[in-house]
């Protein structure tokens, strides 16, 4: 197990210093200079290079570079004066944190019931129902979605504000949007989940007993059923990064995914790098937690390396 | 010769002749893997109506923007923003569809326009109609270049992998080990940055981690099946490593392989849109499906046609492939079906 995990850990080093080293050379074949100002001199240009190490052979910078990713140090934007992109990402994490928090914790909750009850109620009008939703939820992309809402929701029946982030009724539009494919994702993987486990002896077994059904269903079926739910974390945490760009653009919340967005319109590359880097390295840990509990939770997938994720 | 006292004479046999062989044909009408799966499929509502909406707004992209007079990038100031009229639907109230806005004036009679905007125009005057049958045409040309080359991609590198195994397929899922880390979004987004945004940049962009999942399953099949006795007796019978890949093992992974790429072809429509969204799409004039929704939200609260029609496609589309998707998977393997 110890060599499991070192493996993995080593290979998310790797993978994020691939990512580093490309952000890195894309950095220096982008066009333009921060110091192409005409209006300096030639030795102000020189003593601003030397200030920032411009002038340094590409190794030394790349070495340089790396070393201040560890530091958590990405460079400074271009387009706010002299911040770093680093506090820049620390101001606007916690809004789109809150704003992923809640759609992953209700889209969760409203999913497992919604595939609880479909598979409960196998082959009827309910499970039909439930699966319509999922299907809708896969399929409408969230900007889509996000676009309806706030025009009847918000425009036409005025129900909730349609921007801004000033208090709880601002999250419920964009919280929707992103919940949207959480809640199917999870009703589609819970529903197949306890339709496999409802079949098992040891719940026909449960029910001989004499326990009472919602016992059974809650304690011998959800249960078992809730194991394998770790495989669809990674998927969901794609869906909420990416969703958050564009939710966030389309209903003007103060979060990171927003900044990213008006940074690559603005090609302010420091931000745009900084962001991936962060937005890769958030990606990485999600994957490699994934790996890991993977194994703990059921050791027959463990150790077999290329085996994972697949089958399913 | 004799047996059991009895002459065996060339008489007390009848040749089989045709019509054994016919009867033979006659009891078991033959029936291939794919036209057990068409079957199934038939069956399958869902997946069957996903099939018909997709030939349809196949057919559409193709010759939607022929059907009226229109260019997709003729702009004409005088016709601006109206919204829809069909001819015989604008009687019917209610559909929305008889060229009134939203807050009850008669755009058309207002401008003077008397030619009918099937799906109205947008902010420069050109037809919706066709500018969104266009980009139709385009995010499914993006969806199927991107789902034909990571099928071949994949396909060769999952198939090689999984059949010459040892050393080359150790590094080969090393390399596909790192690939599955990177998060797919953030290549496709940095270099997009730096190959300019355009239809084969993006299609570029979307392959280059894409083909990963396809080779992922390609191995997992070929794996499972290079051990069968059908394979050791091709090999037996002296079928040559290309013989055996191309003839016996790819041909009986092609369920999972059609299913994949069923997959590959929504989720490439959706981050095309995804990236017009984010300002690194196609550029003007020509538009793509998700560049026309992105446009509409500029106009939302006045001019809601120019979003709900677009919409109403793209998702179409995504609901049509998916549900096509999952009717696949079951009629490939009836067992999966819950």
């Amino acid at each position: 197990m110890k060599k499991y995990i070192a493996s993995r850990v080593g290979y998310m080093l790797f993978t994020f210093l691939i990512i580093a080293t490309f952000t890195f050379f894309l950095m220096q074949t982008l066009p333009g200079s921060p110091f192409n100002d005409e209006r300096l001199s030639s030795t102000q240009k020189e003593v601003l290079n030397e200030r920032y190490g411009l002038n340094e052979p590409l190794s030394v910078q790349y070495f340089k570079y790396l070393g201040n990713i560890t530091k958590g140090d990405f460079g400074v934007s271009f387009q706010f004066d002299g911040r770093s992109v680093s506090s820049i990402i620390g101001e606007r994490i916690g809004v789109s944190a809150i704003l992923g928090a809640q759609s992953l914790i209700a889209g969760m909750i409203i999913g497992l019931f919604l595939g609880i009850i479909a598979a409960l109620r196998h082959n009827t009008f309910i499970d039909y129902g439930a699966m319509v939703v999922a299907v809708l939820g896969l399929s409408i992309p969230n900007f889509v979605l996000a676009g309806l809402l706030q025009y009847w929701v918000g425009v036409r029946l005025g129900w909730l504000p349609v921007a801004f982030w000033e208090g709880f009724e601002y999250s419920i539009l964009p919280t929707i949007a992103l919940a949207a494919f959480v809640v199917a994702t999870m009703a589609r993987f819970m529903r197949t989940e306890m339709l496999d486990v409802l079949g098992n002896e040891y719940i026909t077994t449960a029910r001989a007993k004499g326990i009472k059904e919602y016992t059974v269903i809650l304690k011998h079926g959800l249960r078992n059923a809730m194991i394998p739910i770790i495989t669809i974390l990674g998927p969901l945490t794609v869906s909420l990064m990416t969703g958050t760009l564009v939710v966030e653009k389309i209903f003007s919340v103060p979060g990171l995914g927003e900044q990213f967005v008006k940074s690559i319109l603005t090609n302010d590359y420091p931000v745009i790098m900084g962001v991936t880097l962060f937005y890769s390295l958030l990606f990485i840990i999600v994957i490699l937690i994934v790996d890991l509990l993977y194994g703990v939770v059921d050791p027959r997938i463990r150790l077999s390396g290329g085996g994972r994720r697949e089958g399913k | 010769m004799k047996v059991n006292e009895f002459e065996l004479t060339d008489d007390l046999f009848e040749e089989s002749g045709k019509e054994f062989e016919e009867k033979k044909i006659m009891n078991r009408p033959s029936s291939t893997f794919l036209k057990d799966s068409w079957i199934r499929l038939r069956k399958n509502k869902g997946a069957f109506t996903g099939l018909i909406l997709i030939v349809l707004i196949m057919f559409l992209a193709a010759f939607g923007p022929y059907m009226n007079s229109h260019g997709f990038d003729e702009q004409d100031l005088t016709r601006t923003n109206l919204p829809p009229k069909v001819p015989v639907l604008e009687n019917l109230p209610l559909l929305g569809l008889s060229g009134v806005d939203i807050r009850g004036t008669d755009q058309y009679a207002a401008k003077e326009v008397t030619e009918y905007y099937w799906f109205g125009t947008d902010d420069l005057g050109r037809d919706l109609w066709t500018r969104i049958w266009q980009g139709t045409r385009i995010s499914l040309y993006i969806a199927f270049l991107a789902a034909t080359l990571d099928l071949v991609i994949g396909v060769a590198y999952g198939s090689i992998s999984a059949y010459y195994g040892g050393r080359i397929d150790n590094v080969m899922q090393r390399i596909i080990e790192v690939l599955m880390g990177i998060p797919n979004l953030i290549v496709v987004i940095l270099l997009i940055l730096i190959l300019k945004p355009g239809i084969l940049s993006i299609t570029l962009a979307m392959v280059i981690t894409g083909w990963v999942s396809m080779a992922r399953i390609v191995r997992g099949q070929v794996l499972k099946l290079k051990g069968q006795e059908f394979v050791l007796a091709s090999r037996t019978l002296g079928a040559k490593d290309k013989n055996l890949i191309w003839g016996h093992l790819i041909p009986n992974s092609l369920g999972p392989i059609i299913i994949t790429t069923m997959f590959t072809i929504p989720s490439a429509i959706f981050t095309e849109a995804f990236l017009s969204f984010i300002g690194l799409g196609l550029q003007p004039p020509i538009a793509s499906l998700g560049m026309i929704v992105n446009d509409g939200f500029k106009m939302l609260k006045i001019y809601p046609h120019m979003l709900m029609f677009s919409s109403v496609i793209i998702s179409l589309i995504m609901i049509s492939f998916n549900l096509l998707g999952d009717g696949l998977r079951d009629s490939f393997d009836p067992k999966m079906k819950k």
